[in-house]
């Protein structure tokens, strides 16, 4: 089966374990996950806080490439990338007058016909139902599951899970073989773009959701964004510099976890490539 | 002008937030969620809930202050305020809004340079290789912010791993981005003029 992909500028460079693991996983399951050619920049949050029309035309770009292409459904795995493109889809939906501008501004046709799916909703549809007898090594682990905001916010436009306390991500963990802890700060922000400007900031926020999540006995964080998984690992000095200790709690992706419940390959998934030493 | 606009009428700032964004200001009745579930209200020179008050009195003055203010510019985006409005208002949608105007009108916050410096570096990497390229968004970045030395332990950690990319990933249709960027600054001096309309109809204050 082959599906669309849009990996996004963080799963091309400093989250390449991320599109590592997501194509291990595809890859185990038969999935032939084709690249968007000659794609762009989503334009992330610096677009849409300096410039509407640019933070719309940029993902439009994207989804006229990919139905040019001839892809009906595209797995986009990073939850910033997600959340550009399914607004974006949206307010052209609801504004014909908008839509007609960026289609002015790109040049390439539009219709909206491509279905976008997040990381969750692809393990979902395509991984789960096949899941059963191929946990080799079940992740046994107590795990917190992290969903950021980007995933779940606004609900009015994703639709997905639950605003407060979702639960796709804890359920997937359980079905690969972890324990999935009740803890506070599955929705809270980890600082995402101001890691940089405000790098203090950062290390507050972050360093809450770490704190919580060791408090209440979790050996690993799960995530499924890379935003949330350079500031909770790479961060992680500034994070124990707020929380007066060192936490060497590991932060993996969800298809990392999966892939490992599977038996994948440490080195195919990029474990390696984590700041903090990922034992589980 | 934008064809997405609308013109309700209503006078100032809030109106403006009205036309351009659906967002109804005058909803808000103060319960000041947002701002207890805002991650970053602490930081922020006025809260979420102070900064609807604010643009609900209709006060030029206090309509300066917001686009003068800290915390359109801290505000992350990241929705919890939204979420939990129990009259459904998207703040961070007026938040955006807040924001291009603020530095249409060269009225942002001077506490918010390393912000925005960082949100142009990033554009500028998007406008000339249509992807972001890491390494050159970090010089540029510092380039702008002479913030020189932060973070330079980051860079040979990441590269030891493979999270930098040394050659910028470039795509073929570049000028084809460049393009959108050209027309989409165009659409902004468009649809961020002041309307005569609205400002012709302006009503005073004690009104609201």
């Amino acid at each position: 089966m082959t599906l669309g992909f849009y990996p996004g500028c963080s799963l091309k460079g400093s989250s390449r374990e991320y599109a590592e693991s997501v194509l291990s996983v595809a890859k185990a399951f038969d999935i032939n996950l084709e690249e968007i050619k000659d794609w762009n920049c989503c334009g992330a949050t610096a677009a849409h806080n300096m410039n509407k029309e640019l933070s719309l035309a940029l993902p439009a770009r994207i989804l006229s490439l990919a139905e040019r292409q001839g892809l009906t459904e595209i797995i986009v795995p990073c939850a910033a990338c997600y959340s550009r493109l399914t607004v974006t889809k949206h307010e052209l939906s609801e504004k014909p007058d908008l839509k007609a501008l960026v289609i002015d501004a790109n040049g390439l046709v539009y219709t909206g016909s491509v279905n976008v799916l997040n990381i969750v909703q692809f393990l979902d549809k395509y991984i789960i139902p096949n899941l059963d007898g191929k946990v080799v090594r079940p992740f046994d682990h107590k795990v917190a599951c992290y969903y950021g905001c980007l995933l779940v916010r606004p609900h009015e436009i994703l639709k997905f899970d639950r605003e407060e306390d979702p639960q796709t991500l804890d359920v997937l963990m359980l079905k690969a073989g972890a324990t999935p802890i009740d803890w506070a700060f599955k929705t809270e922000c980890c600082g995402a773009g101001l890691s940089v400007s405000r790098t203090k900031s950062v290390g507050r926020l972050s360093g809450k959701i770490i704190g919580d999540a060791k408090d209440r006995g979790a050996e690993a964080m799960i995530v499924a964004c890379p935003m949330c998984h350079s500031n909770l690992d790479m961060r992680r000095e500034e994070i124990n510099t707020y929380l007066g200790e060192k936490v060497d709690m590991p932060v993996l992706y969800i298809t990392q976890a999966i892939g490992l419940a599977i038996g994948l390959d440490r080195k195919a998934l990029g474990l390696q490539r984590h700041f903090v030493k990922v034992t589980v | 002008m934008s064809s997405d606009t609308h013109h309700s009428g209503i006078s100032g700032l809030g109106g403006e937030v009205l036309d351009h964004t659906d967002v109804k200001v005058s909803h808000c009745y103060q319960c000041g969620k947002c701002s207890a579930g805002c991650p970053l209200s602490e930081e922020m020179d006025y809260p979420p809930s102070v900064i609807m008050r604010m643009l609900q009195t209709g006060n030029p003055a206090l309509e300066d202050k917001v686009l003068r203010s800290f915390s359109i510019w801290v505000c992350l985006t990241c929705e919890m305020c939204f979420a939990r409005c129990p009259m459904s208002i998207d703040i961070p949608k007026m938040m955006d809004f807040l924001r291009e105007k603020s530095i249409n009108e060269k009225k942002a916050n001077p506490k918010a340079k390393e912000i925005i410096a960082f949100h142009k570096s990033f554009l500028d990497s998007i406008r000339y290789t249509g992807r972001l390229y890491e390494i050159g968004l970090f010089v540029d970045y510092k380039t702008r912010t002479l913030r020189i030395l932060e973070d330079m332990a980051l860079a040979p950690k990441m590269m030891k791993r493979g999270k930098l990319n040394i050659i910028p990933e470039l795509i073929k249709d570049r000028s084809g981005v460049a393009a959108i960027f050209r027309k989409s600054k165009k659409l902004k001096s468009e649809v961020l003029s002041p309307k005569s309309e609205a400002s012709d109809s302006r009503l005073p204050s004690s009104v609201f």
